[in-house]
């Protein structure tokens, strides 16, 4: 058993960290502030192969594995929550369905531009009455004439609105087998005739990733952008959402490290009753406590993306990973704002934002509950 | 144009709440708190290699003293485009000082055939600032330090702009082979892409002990230094400074009692 990343990852750590730190650090909260999509830093990151990154060579991507995958999305997530979901859920949820189950065809459109970071994608599973149960999706699509006429409306869907966005794969009834409903993917891209995206949500936290309601009213679309095989849609988003929760689980160590950062250095600086605050016990062990939550939760997560990587079912540890990690940022987020003491609920210093921005990790992409179902079920209750 | 670039990994300071300890030899800090970076002049030469390369054609060797913790650095500069990379590794190069320093990064170039050395200005936790000149007086080749620009007058000549007080550049000309020291802030070091970084990992770093460099052993580390370190210590705080306690308003009072008194205002 070896704990240790190889040369390659380590270097690439460190480029990433450096990059973080001095490309996207200092525009974080002027972005945050205004709810602006961070434009600039998504071009730069695309340049250094960071919006494709375990998508093949031949596709467009870096060809990287997913421990890499998941270092990535750590380090630029200790920066900026909200470019570390822009870059995962791109990722995991917009590049790999296309990556899985794409078409030669399909892979040389749509994945290649997005791969290369040139173009966005986004996943539209979630709908108002359809999360955690995606049994209960109503969006419907109705081959007709060589086309899927699709209507119905997604919630929640990331990535989905942006300048560059250049489709949504989504979740379609597309007839019934047995009684039972068939689910399909479909791409539906930016543009589509029928196809109208929502002003952008007004949302707790990471403000400057884009978050729209999708509706789809008589939106037609070629037979030929259904993903892999009719019917085959749940099937498709288990394994997708089991990347998805890597990047999740990334993006909550990063932000869990960003929150152990700031308060030991906010516990060194601050003095009380004549003394650092960090020299007190009731302080310095919620910071131990935190470094212990970190670790942790990197480990899982790198466990998890190291199983995926040598090909091994790897659904249970990543649920384990999103499950621990999202928690471990909002019991991290949650401490970080009680040391900084009022200050800590002022957006002058970063742990504010980091609250704000934590509390959907324990949500998105499978609420903790939901981790916990299939936790449970997988010990067979 | 072959150039040779010379890195150095030095203790990540620019977080101001780096604390350095000495350590137990009183002749070293303690490093095991420390992460470790490229020095930042030497980034700064790295990028003038490579956009030098990208211009005019040639090699990039990167040429390093240190043990393999050091391969970071030198991959990181490998996947911005270096070709090969040179590491000087022997316990016994521990405390070499300036002379000595130049003396081993010169056992690693002069077989190389390069048209131009560059080094950093200045390392960031020695701060000696000379290990590059003395490298062109062993090297008996002409330098200039703290250079900010540079470029190709023709295959013989480079034009080089060399940083003084208060932001003026002093433009020379220098024939080639030559040594450059650069400052910080003439370029915008680059960012290794992954794949950069996958192609670094593909690429040789000859490692090269004592017996490879061709010196002896009294020419390197402390036995064939000029200057030999004895001890670090931490100034005593004097008292010279007289801390003004208490509100604004009291201390505003005391502060112009003072300098009244000193005959200041």
């Amino acid at each position: 058993m070896n704990f240790d990343l190889t040369e390659e990852q380590r270097v690439f750590r460190q480029m990433v960290r450096e990059f973080a730190e001095r490309e996207i650090a200092p525009t974080v909260e002027a972005l945050d502030e205004k709810g602006e999509f961070p434009y600039e830093a998504q071009t730069k990151m695309a340049e250094l192969g960071l919006f494709g990154l375990p998508i093949d060579e031949e596709y467009g991507g870096s060809g990287a594995d997913l421990v890499t995958y998941a270092i990535g999305v750590e380090e630029v997530s200790r920066a900026s929550a909200s470019l570390g979901i822009t870059m995962a859920a791109h990722t995991s949820l917009g590049c790999m369905p296309i990556h899985f189950y794409g078409s030669e065809e399909q892979k040389q459109n749509w994945l290649v531009p997005m791969a290369q970071g040139e173009k966005l994608g986004a996943f539209g599973l979630t709908e108002s009455e359809a999360g955690s149960d995606a049994g209960g999706t109503k969006t419907s699509a109705i081959l007709k004439n060589g086309e899927w006429v699709i209507n119905g409306t997604k919630c929640f869907i990331t990535n989905s609105g942006t300048d560059i966005t250049l489709l949504v794969t989504i979740t379609a009834v597309t007839g019934s087998i047995g009684g039972k409903k068939e689910v399909s993917n479909i791409i539906v891209p930016a543009g589509a005739p029928g196809f109208t995206v929502a002003p952008p949500y007004r949302k707790m936290g990471w403000h400057s990733s884009d978050t729209h309601e999708l509706a789809f009213s008589d939106c037609r679309v070629p037979e030929s952008n259904l993903l892999g095989g009719r019917g085959d849609g749940f099937k498709q988003f288990l394994k997708v959402l089991d990347c998805g929760r890597i990047g999740v689980a990334a993006l909550s160590v990063g932000m869990a490290q960003a929150c152990l950062d700031e308060s030991v250095k906010y516990a060194k600086q601050r003095v009380q009753f004549g003394h650092p605050i960090g020299k007190n016990q009731a302080i310095s062990f919620k910071c131990a406590d935190m470094l212990v939550d970190v670790e942790l939760a990197r480990m899982a997560t790198l466990k998890a993306a190291c199983m995926a990587d040598a090909g091994v079912n790897y659904s249970r540890e990543a649920s384990i990973a999103k499950l621990f990690a999202s928690e471990a940022a909002m019991r991290a987020a949650s401490e970080a704002v009680q040391i900084h003491g009022g200050y800590g609920y002022i957006e002058d210093y970063p742990v504010c934002r980091i609250f704000r921005d934590s509390k959907i990790l324990e949500i998105g992409e499978g609420t903790s509950e939901v981790q916990r179902i299939v936790l449970s079920r997988s010990l067979g209750l | 144009m072959n150039i040779v670039v010379c890195v150095k990994q030095v203790p990540d300071t620019s977080d101001p709440d780096t604390e350095v300890h000495i350590d137990g030899t009183g002749r070293g800090v303690d490093q095991s708190k420390f992460s470790f970076v490229i020095n930042d002049a030497d980034n700064y030469a790295v990028e003038e290699a490579i956009l030098l390369k990208e211009k005019h054609g040639g090699e990039v060797t990167v040429v390093n003293i240190g043990g393999e913790a050091a391969n970071q650095v030198i991959r990181m500069a490998l996947a911005k485009g270096g070709d090969g990379a040179v590491r000087l590794d022997d316990e016994s190069f521990v405390y070499s000082d300036v002379v000595a320093t130049a003396r081993l990064l010169k056992s690693a170039i002069k077989d190389l055939g390069c048209d131009l050395v560059l080094t950093g200005c200045m390392a960031s936790d020695d701060g000696y600032g000379a290990v590059g000149i003395a490298l062109a007086q062993m090297l008996e080749v002409p330098h200039a330090a703290y250079v900010k620009t540079v470029e190709v007058v023709d295959d013989k000549k480079l034009k080089v702009g060399r940083e003084l007080e208060g932001g003026l550049l002093e433009m020379n000309e220098i024939e080639m082979p030559c040594l450059l020291a650069i400052q910080t802030g003439g370029n915008e070091p680059r960012y290794a892409s992954f794949k950069g970084i996958r192609e670094a990992s593909k690429k040789e770093i000859k490692v090269m002990d004592l017996a490879a460099t061709g010196l002896s052993a009294d020419e390197v580390g402390e036995s064939g230094s000029v200057a030999v370190m004895t001890q670090y210590s931490v100034p005593e705080v004097g008292d010279l400074a007289e801390m003004i306690e208490g509100d604004p308003a009291e201390t505003s009072a005391k502060l112009a009692n003072i300098l009244k008194e000193k005959g200041l205002v």
